[in-house]
């Protein structure tokens, strides 16, 4: 199935070898967030508000402060002032000052001698509330007479006589859409609603943090990018960022979810105030629900023109997303990706970002696009059905290829969407006959992937085995693909290079394992530096040999000589080289730091196949398929790994995800049993295809793989539930008791 | 909280640990004894990610009290591995890319291990029911449960 352009023959990539971590991952030795102590440590814990929205009138800690074992408290007074914009948002939402802007925000904190103690300490602590009136669903908050969030939170985006609910606004599109729409045989449009999903990491948020008056300090943490959080926590608390040294547990995943801070300031602040000593602050499943992530709640309308044929002319949407009490959904990601698989001649796109009382959204994976693909490709559904068109023919005939310019402005390099609807054509799931109260849904999805600020290292053992060092760290197999870059880039065996996840010492800045990054980009980056390093063994060998250091070249692991007119010489190993570097001129090494462009667009198609029980509206998975565009697949079972985790992230998110709410704004479901994400017995298997149409601008033909894969689910699930029970939904998630609703009212739900 | 003097049997050793009433034997095993291979995910028994062999049943450690460790045999993921070499299921997971994060990998090997100990012919249906109380938000259970059946075919085929 793959269809590969580059026509590279590779020692390495694409093989599968066993991850570089897999023993210490199975055995329980691997350390994540948690599982770190220091000698005189102390324990925090965090005061949160009950109330979606209230005025802090007083904190009064005098009760708790006496309690034996509890030395130290701190709440906002212990944090700079004159802080302002994004920090004084970030700074906002670590630590609540005059207000509390949602159920969970953070109050005050402890450290204390134990657990127990410090918990004890939180319950001491008086705050006397002035219960304000709150805002939670998109469509409310966005009313001109809504609760006010924040005072004065619009930008200058925001046109007159919005909500002041409305932070920014946001508007683009290209040709005549009003055009587009008359020459259109079929005008459909529809509103659809998603509701905010967790991102749903196992591993709670945990550090292990100490801060001394001179202001330097140091931090453990799990963490997707630990730069960021140096550079945030050095920001709220008026740091000198080279002054915190903090280095990277192992991740216990996070899906976007970890690439901000929490309680990592909090836990800084403490040590100081305890004199220096190391606190740790580890959070539980209920203040993870509560108080990190989630991503945005959207409302959205869509409309879109075809003619007959299935040839799409025209499309219009208007997105409302809900981004917490701060802002920042990911609205501008969602109108991007919205008609980003297809090649129309006009296209309008409008976005509200709106504040809710609500936790502040932080990115998951693909933010924006689940949600924009399943109003669009939902909507693309429905007029297939009106028509009677395949809808992976109209796909095709509307899909977007190499040098078309993008909906949203820049122009493809070489991409793969129409190379992957072809594989799903193809695929027998495409063809298996269903039964009674089956049906199969189509929908492809989008991510613009990233590159981003990427600083690595490579140094030659004296043995000649390989350490590579890189800043992005490990969630879902990066070491192995790195390893494999590396091997093949020296032409020495997988096992003979070792790959390091360095703390912010230790390397320029890194942003954080976000966007699709760690391999398209440290991978990019790890084949400079480790050429530079072949340059210098190639230079040495020259030197020995007494020719030009142009005349050796470097053939799998070997010093040759580059022609016979270079001289007649017997290749040299990395290893002989490698023994002999401190003869030679020291130690070799190389690295390499840039802001990595020409990230290969990445698109993914799915097929979903249900079952519907009329009775009590319950959907069951039938069969799941993911094709996607991996450019290249540098470890296949890993890549098969994030498009299967994708899906099932999206399969949840359209069947059973949600944040539920009370009338109070509190949050009435914060714990795995109530927040319900898919377990092993909802699901079947999720089967793959990998197409690679290489990224031309990657050494090895990359694209990032991680986060296309759950926005397809959304529709493809909303459309094959039509298909079974010719109902359409058009709010998620999909749960029981909305589909018995829609067959029995033909509500779709919003 | 006066501590409570516990003599119980991790992983063939005999241990002792002062624990607070108030803690579990999660708590126990990781801040006690060094154990930190189980894992808190939820600390309400919904994740698996603490799953444990408690006299031979499969339990959610954070649902056990330390102190009810009194006497018994327990059995964490740091004794799975023989000396020489690693239990099949482990070995399967790392061929098999049946672990992403590796953070329910603990939890998710020890409830599997429970299953073939009792029955090592388990239908795909079976082995994706008795793992649905062990959450994994990245691998979407796929290569988990192709791993297991693969150890299991493994497991039937040597015996």
């Amino acid at each position: 199935m793959a269809k590969d352009e580059l026509a590279k023959e590779f020692k390495y990539i694409g093989t599968r070898p066993d991850r570089p971590d897999g023993f210490d991952k199975v055995t329980g030795k691997a350390k994540y967030g948690a599982d770190v102590a220091a000698v005189g440590m102390l324990h925090g814990a965090v005061l949160r508000s009950p109330y979606a929205h209230a005025r802090i009138k007083s904190i009064n800690f005098e009760k708790a402060a006496k309690l034996d074992g509890v030395k130290a408290i701190v709440t906002r007074d212990d944090f700079p002032v004159g802080i302002d914009g994004d920090t004084l948002k970030l700074l906002e939402n670590t630590i609540a000052g005059e207000f509390a802007y949602y159920d969970g925000h953070a109050i005050a904190a402890v450290a204390a001698t134990s657990v127990h103690i410090a918990k004890e300490a939180i319950n001491e602590i008086e705050v006397e509330y002035e219960v304000l009136p709150h805002v939670i669903d998109v469509d409310e908050a966005i009313k001109p007479e809504a609760p006010v969030v924040r005072e004065n939170a619009g930008d200058f985006s925001v046109p007159e006589g919005c909500s002041p609910n409305v932070a920014s606004y946001i508007e683009f599109g290209i040709g005549d859409i009003n055009s587009g729409f008359d020459k259109a045989d079929l005008v459909k449009s529809g509103r659809f609603k998603t509701e905010a999903a967790h991102q749903g990491y196992i591993e709670p948020h945990a550090c292990m943090a100490q801060l001394d008056h001179d202001g330097q300090g140091e931090m453990w943490v799990c963490t997707q990018g630990h730069w960021y959080i140096r550079q945030m926590c050095a920001s709220v608390l008026g740091l000198e960022a080279s002054k915190l040294c903090v280095t990277p547990s192992e991740i216990g995943g996070g899906f976007g979810g970890k690439t901000t801070i929490f309680i990592e300031p909090l836990a800084l602040a403490l040590s100081k105030k305890s004199g220096g000593r190391p606190v740790k602050i580890v959070m539980s499943r209920a203040e993870v629900l509560r108080a990190t992530g989630p991503t945005a709640s959207a409302s959205m309308d869509v409309k879109i023109g075809i003619t007959k044929d299935g040839y799409l002319t025209s499309g219009l949407v208007e997105f409302r997303m809900q981004g917490g009490a701060f802002g920042g959904s990911p609205v501008s990601e969602a109108l991007q990706c919205a008609f980003a698989s297809y090649n129309m001649p006009a296209v309008h796109h409008i976005g509200y970002d709106i504040l809710a009382n609500r936790p502040r959204a932080a990115a998951y994976r693909a933010p924006g696009s689940p949600m924009a693909a399943f109003a669009v490709e939902s909507l693309i559904d429905e007029i297939c059905t009106d028509l009677n068109l395949d809808p992976i023919d109209v796909r095709l005939k509307n899909a977007v290829k190499e040098g078309d310019k993008s909906s949203y402005g820049p122009k493809f390099k070489k991409i793969g969407l129409i190379e992957t609807l072809e594989a799903t054509k193809d695929h027998p799931n495409y063809s298996i006959s269903l039964g009674d109260n089956q049906g199969r849904g189509v929908a492809a999805g989008y991510w613009m992937n990233h590159g981003g600020e990427t600083s690595v290292s490579v140094s030659l053992a004296e043995d000649g085995s390989v350490n590579v060092t890189v800043g992005t760290p490990d969630i879902g197999g990066s070491r192995a693909s790195i390893a494999l870059m590396t091997a093949e880039t020296y032409g020495i065996p997988y096992n003979s290079v070792r790959v390091n996840i360095a703390e912010t010492g230790a390397l320029g800045f890194n942003e954080p394992t976000h966007g699709s990054r760690a391999t398209l980009a440290s991978g990019k980056a790890v084949y400079e530096a480790a050429n530079q390093t072949i340059s210098e063994m190639c230079k040495r060998v020259a030197k020995k040999w007494q020719i030009d250091p142009d005349a050796v070249l470097w053939d799998n692991g070997y010093a040759k000589p580059a022609g016979p007119n270079a001289g007649d010489f017997s290749p040299i190993s990395i290893k002989q080289i490698a023994s002999e570097m401190d003869q030679t001129g020291g130690p070799i090494a190389g690295h390499h730091e840039a802001s990595i462009r020409g990230v290969g667009h990445s698109f993914g198609v799915h097929i979903a196949d249900v079952e519907v029980d009329p009775e009590t509206g319950r959907i069951t998975v039938l069969r799941y398929l993911v094709a996607q565009d991996a450019g290249r697949a540098i470890h296949p079972s890993y890549v098969e790994g994030q498009f299967q985790g994708g899906a099932v992230q999206g399969i949840g998110w359209a069947l059973n995800e949600e944040y539920v709410y009370g009338t109070d704004g509190c949050l009435q479901n914060a714990a795995f049993l109530d927040y319900r994400i898919p377990v092993a017995s909802d699901l079947p298997n999720i089967d793959t295809v990998i197409v690679e149409v290489p990224n031309p601008d990657h050494p090895f033909g990359v694209r990032g793989v991680g986060e296309t894969g759950i926005a397809p689910p959304l529709p493809a699930l909303a459309n094959a539930v039509a298909a079974a029970t010719n109902v359409r939904l058009r709010s998620l998630p999909m749960s029981p008791a909305k589909v018995l609703k829609a067959i029995k009212t033909g509500s779709d739900g919003c | 909280m006066t501590k409570i003097h516990v003599k119980t049997n991790i992983n063939g050793d005999k241990v002792e640990f002062l624990a607070d009433p108030r803690e579990t034997l999660l708590d126990c095993l990781r801040d006690h004894i060094g154990l930190t291979g189980s894992k808190e995910g939820c600390g309400t028994g919904d994740c698996g990610a603490c799953s444990c062999i408690f006299d031979g049943d499969l339990v959610s450690s954070c649902l056990v009290l330390g102190v009810e460790a009194e006497g018994k045999s327990i059995e964490t993921i740091e004794g799975m591995a023989g000396e020489k070499e690693l239990h099949p299921l482990q070995k399967k997971f790392i061929e098999m890319a049946a672990l992403q994060c590796g953070f329910c990998t603990p939890g998710i090997l020890i409830a599997a291990k429970a299953l073939l100990d009792r029955n090592n012919d388990p239908t795909e249906s079976e082995v994706r029911y008795w793992l649905a109380g062990n959450l994994c938000r990245c691998t979407g259970y796929d290569k988990i449960i192709k791993a297991v059946m693969e150890t299991a075919r493994d497991i039937r085929e040597t015996a």
